[in-house]
């Protein structure tokens, strides 16, 4: 058993990780399984206890390890179990299977079949490298999550964590640090991109004190989930970050602003934190270094808005998350009117890997503009769902269709939303684009925090647009008049399209009133409220003029635009339709065709998702 | 018996303010905490914490309207709360929030006649991949 | 901030070269400077507040221009502004269209629309009494120093109220608040339940147009005949 004691100095610190590396057996299998709220929701909370008490039950909790991790990407197969040290890779796994997996695979090493990946060749996988999903994604950061358990310090500090820290704190200067940042071209990944180091020296440049270093973890994208992974999976390595950077603007407190809808992600920070601490990697005379810095965790309330850097200090002054002018940068009077440095947690993860490994090393990935990777969030219509890190610059067809396995149901592609609410659609047409800072925002979208909803040929782009303004109708805090009332016109226009009432000029005033945000707004969140209006108008625009016009939805998803009826020539009567109909507006006789009552039908759509005839029709 | 009642939470309310450190910082957390004792916030907790904090009670007013996760009117017993992200619209949250409309007789935002439940949407939780997906007195359900 | 021997900084309003101290708001000069652009959100002696963006103006040159609140921008060296530009009188204009919708029995805002020239509004009424500049929260925090409102909830349904909306102990009864709402102020008469533009100057006939009238001078501000005609921006 290891002591738990503050660490004096960068050689104590190394002979704990010799320590720990020795003790290690490469041999030893270990059992770990993804414990993040993703895999929490499909039960494995309840596959890890299972496999505590069997190995217990079978004498073998000291021979076999288990750990629980974050997130390793690949939700959709999730609860995955990866055997180590072999990696072998099991998905989707069940309460049920615990007991053959610890006697079968850890004890046997015999492999058991159903639960091995499939890949779209044919062939299973056996090892996490096999799979398919994993090949083309370059997981610097998120490759960690499987060595870590978030509640013991001691596997990150195993794996060389804060190494980097004791290196930055013992050998160089705060400026030393922001050239080697500057250099590495490392760009925020909250979603603006601003060059990261080009904000430090801003920030170190101010006068001031005290200096506040900041993690911004509101991560309000929905549909994005990386920060909530990292802070899971890996907390300590956004804590490094934030210390070395803390360390290179001059500042001793700091803060990680969670948003109110990541619980344990606040659990797991603050348990972090705390061990942090009994280390001493934070607090006094951090490893002997002289420097002091200290973090509180803020959580959020509930407002998207509070991403927003001035509209994130404003809450955590005890004010509503209202935003400011940024005329004058945080960098210069941001919190408590002090020079401020506020990073994304995907940034300050990038951190330590660039101090370790060189600016060089990390202007070696990437594209010209966007260097290093990027985490995305693919989800929607796609079948392989979860968390990719890829290099900047892989195309988003690569992303869709290599790693992401393409549409599931054999339904057709038809837009990408990347960037958020404050990002656009973009189409088939430009699948071929690089993904990077440059390339999404030329055509109207934005890389943003990360997250990236596939649409098939189902989706309705009006209707998106429609759920994007209504999404940030609620959201916008108020207070300008461009957003708050523009934002509600959008969406009674919007609403009115949906619902069969869009009139001429309707489209015309809809891009009027997008101008108007993204000329005047007085923050981000009005400023690029418009993008998912504007994008789909661009690209389909058709679409639009088909629900105006014609009164039609193409997509068959506006439910005033369509009504369901029941093919007669399909229709076997087997009355599953009638059953399952919440207002019995379906009627017939048993092995006859039935009809629905379009008066009573208040078009749920069970009928059509019940029908194993394909009888029932949208129109 | 109302007043042995607010009497009690204020006691609470003051061990929530001192395990903050009367922190304006931790205002967020304060509310949380006192919304997870009280089920609601109480208005004479708000004036309690303007009090201790020496803050204006209407900063306090503003900052518990602001955000979403606050209620000023008592909660249901049992929350259910439906994702309504961008993920879990693509995959059918509304129908989702429909149903449970139509089944328990009640409408987002609002508490079913007998206290039981509250339903709310709520924006993104981050398990996108599982979507769409409730959860129901903070457990998730993919 | 490079400043010259004056201290001052040197900037380019409407193409014209002039001085300012460095803390003066962008507002502030340029009103300096006797040039006029409508506010609302904006009074001296209180905050700004940066709210209703009528005050925007485009800084910047070629095509890397962008429009900014006057009120809250500061002034520096080589700043180059445009305070009338396409670009800005489309925003106000849309700006005041949207407020319009909102308020339509203000006489101040509808007396500004006319002053812009706007001949229609393409929302539909709202019969609102506030829009939500916070003259009133700061005017009884920062001038009376009462703090007995402020706002609460967000985005549409934010409101202007006192803790609770109930009476406040804190409310020194001195009508501060109403004193300086712009919408308080006066009452229009000329809106119909359903158009939110005041038609009421169209139904009196402007004395330059009555008959042996010709040294009648108009009094009426602006011309309805100017009203009347459809702009194009």
């Amino acid at each position: 058993m290891i002591k738990v004691a503050k660490l004096k100095n960068p050689a104590e610190l190394e002979k704990l990780q010799q320590r720990l590396q020795n003790e290690h057996d490469p041999e030893k299998p270990i059992i770990t399984i993804c414990n993040g709220t993703g895999c929490r929701a499909l039960g494995s909370e309840n596959v890890v206890s299972a496999f505590k008490k069997e190995l217990k039950d079978q004498k073998l909790d000291g021979k076999v390890g288990l750990r629980p991790i974050g997130c390793p990407g690949f939700c959709e197969m999730g609860p995955i179990v990866v055997i180590q040290p072999e990696n072998i890779f099991y998905k989707r796994v069940a309460v049920e299977d615990v007991g053959e997996i610890v006697n079968d695979t850890v004890t046997d090493g015999k492999l058991i079949d159903r639960l091995l990946y499939e890949n779209s060749s044919g062939e299973k996988a056996v090892h996490e490298d096999d799979v398919d999903f994993y090949k083309k994604q370059m997981r610097l950061i998120i490759g960690n999550n499987s060595q870590i358990d978030p509640e013991n310090i001691l596997d990150y500090v195993a794996i060389d964590g804060y190494s980097t820290l004791a290196k930055v704190l013992s050998t160089m200067k705060p400026d030393d640090v922001i050239n080697e940042i500057t250099a590495s071209g490392l760009r925020g990944r909250g979603g603006a991109g601003f060059p990261t180091g080009r904000k430090w020296k801003a920030c170190r440049d101010s006068e001031g004190e005290p200096k506040y270093a900041i993690c911004n973890a509101d991560e309000g994208d929905p549909g994005a989930f990386m920060d909530r992974s990292l802070l899971e999976g890996n907390p300590h390595s956004v804590l490094e970050g934030l210390i070395i950077c803390a360390f290179a603007i001059g500042s001793h407190e700091g803060y990680v602003y969670v948003r109110n809808e990541y619980p344990l992600a606040v659990k797991t920070l603050e348990t972090a934190i705390k061990q942090a601490r009994e280390y001493g990697f934070l607090g006094e005379d951090i490893l002997g270094s002289g420097f002091d810095f200290d973090v509180k965790v803020i959580q959020g309330g509930g407002a998207f808005v509070c991403g927003e850097s001035t509209a994130l200090m404003a809450s955590i002054e005890g004010r509503a998350g209202d935003p400011s002018p940024k005329y004058i940068h945080t960098t210069e009077k941001g919190l408590w009117g002090k020079p401020s440095n506020l990073n994304n947690v995907e940034t300050l993860a990038n951190v330590p890997l660039i101090m370790k490994n060189g600016s060089d090393w990390y202007r070696s990935i990437g594209t010209e503009s966007s260097k290093g990777t990027k985490i995305f969030s693919l989800v929607g219509k796609i079948n392989n769902t979860g968390l990719v890190e890829v290099p900047m610059g892989i195309t988003l067809g690569e992303i869709i269709y290599d790693i992401g396995g393409g549409i599931p149901g054999g339904r057709k592609f038809k837009a990408v939303q990347t960037g958020g609410p404050s990002g656009g659609c973009i189409p088939e047409s430009l699948l071929d684009l690089p993904v990077d800072y440059e390339s999404l925002s030329k055509h109207g979208s934005m890389m943003g925090s990360g997250g990236m909803i596939v649409m098939d040929e189902d989706t309705c782009m009006v209707d998106i647009a429609r759920y994007f303004i209504n999404f940030l109708k609620g959201e916008s805090c108020g207070k300008c008049v461009p957003c708050r009332e523009g934002l509600e016109r959008m969406g009674e226009i919007l609403n009115g399209i949906c619902e069969g009432k869009g009139k001429e000029g309707d489209i015309e005033l809809l891009e009027d009133l997008g101008e108007l945000l993204a000329d005047a707004s007085l923050c981000g969140l009005g400023t690029s409220a418009a993008n998912p209006v504007l994008t789909t108008i661009e690209h389909f625009r058709d679409e639009y003029i088909a629900h105006i016009k014609e009164k039609r939805c193409p997509a068959g998803v506006c439910k005033s635009l369509i009504h369901y009826t029941i093919d007669e020539s399909a229709c076997t009567g087997c009355g599953e339709c009638l059953k399952a109909c919440p207002e019995g507006a379906i009627t017939g006789e048993k092995k006859q065709a039935h009809t629905i009552k379009l008066d009573k039908c208040i078009k749920c759509g069970i009928c059509y998702d019940v029908c194993k005839f394909d009888a029932v029709r949208k129109e | 018996m109302k007043n042995e009642q607010e009497d009690i939470n204020i006691a609470a309310v003051d061990s929530i303010i001192e395990r903050h450190n009367s922190d304006v910082e931790l205002l967020v957390s304060m509310l949380q905490d006192v919304q997870a004792e009280c089920k609601y916030l109480p208005a004479d907790a708000l004036r309690r914490i303007a009090e201790r904090l020496q803050i204006p009670l209407i900063q306090v007013y503003s900052v518990a309207t602001f955000f979403k996760a606050f209620s000023l009117v008592p909660r249901g017993r049992h929350s259910i709360q439906v994702c309504v992200g961008t993920a879990c619209h693509v995959r059918g949250a509304k129908a989702i929030v429909e149903e449970i409309e139509r089944n328990l007789n009640v409408k987002a935002g609002g508490t079913t006649d007998d206290g039981e439940y509250t339903l709310e949407t709520v924006n993104c939780v981050g398990a996108c991949a599982l979507g769409p997906i409730i959860l129901i007195d903070d457990e998730y359900h993919g | 901030m490079t400043t010259n021997e004056n201290g001052m900084v040197r900037l380019k309003i409407n193409s014209i070269e002039v001085s300012a101290d460095p803390s003066w708001s962008l507002l502030e000069t340029i009103r300096f400077y006797g040039i006029e652009v409508p506010t609302l959100c904006y009074v001296e002696g209180l905050t700004p507040y940066g709210a209703c963006r009528l005050c925007v103006v485009e800084i910047g040159s070629g095509d890397r221009t962008k429009l900014v609140a006057s009120c809250t921008h500061p002034v520096w060296d080589g700043l180059v502004v445009r305070t009338h530009s396409k670009r800005v009188m489309k925003v106000r204009r849309m700006i005041m269209e949207l407020l319009l919708a909102r308020c339509p029995s203000s006489k101040v805002l509808q007396d500004m629309a006319a002053k812009m020239g706007i001949s229609s509004v393409r929302f539909s009424p709202k019969h609102d009494d506030c829009i939500l500049c916070g003259l009133c929260v700061r005017m009884c925090e920062e001038q009376m120093g009462a703090k007995a409102i402020g706002f609460a909830g967000r985005g549409v349904d934010r409101k202007i109220t006192t803790p609770f909306d109930i009476r406040s102990d804190l409310c020194k009864a001195c009508g501060a608040c109403m004193y300086i709402c712009p919408t308080c102020q006066l009452r229009c008469l000329g809106p119909e339940a359903k158009d939110p533009l005041c038609g009421g100057c169209t139904n009196i006939k402007p004395v330059c147009m009555e008959e042996g009238a010709d040294d009648a001078l108009c009094y009426m501000h602006p011309c309805v005949a100017c009203v009347k005609e459809p702009e194009k921006v």
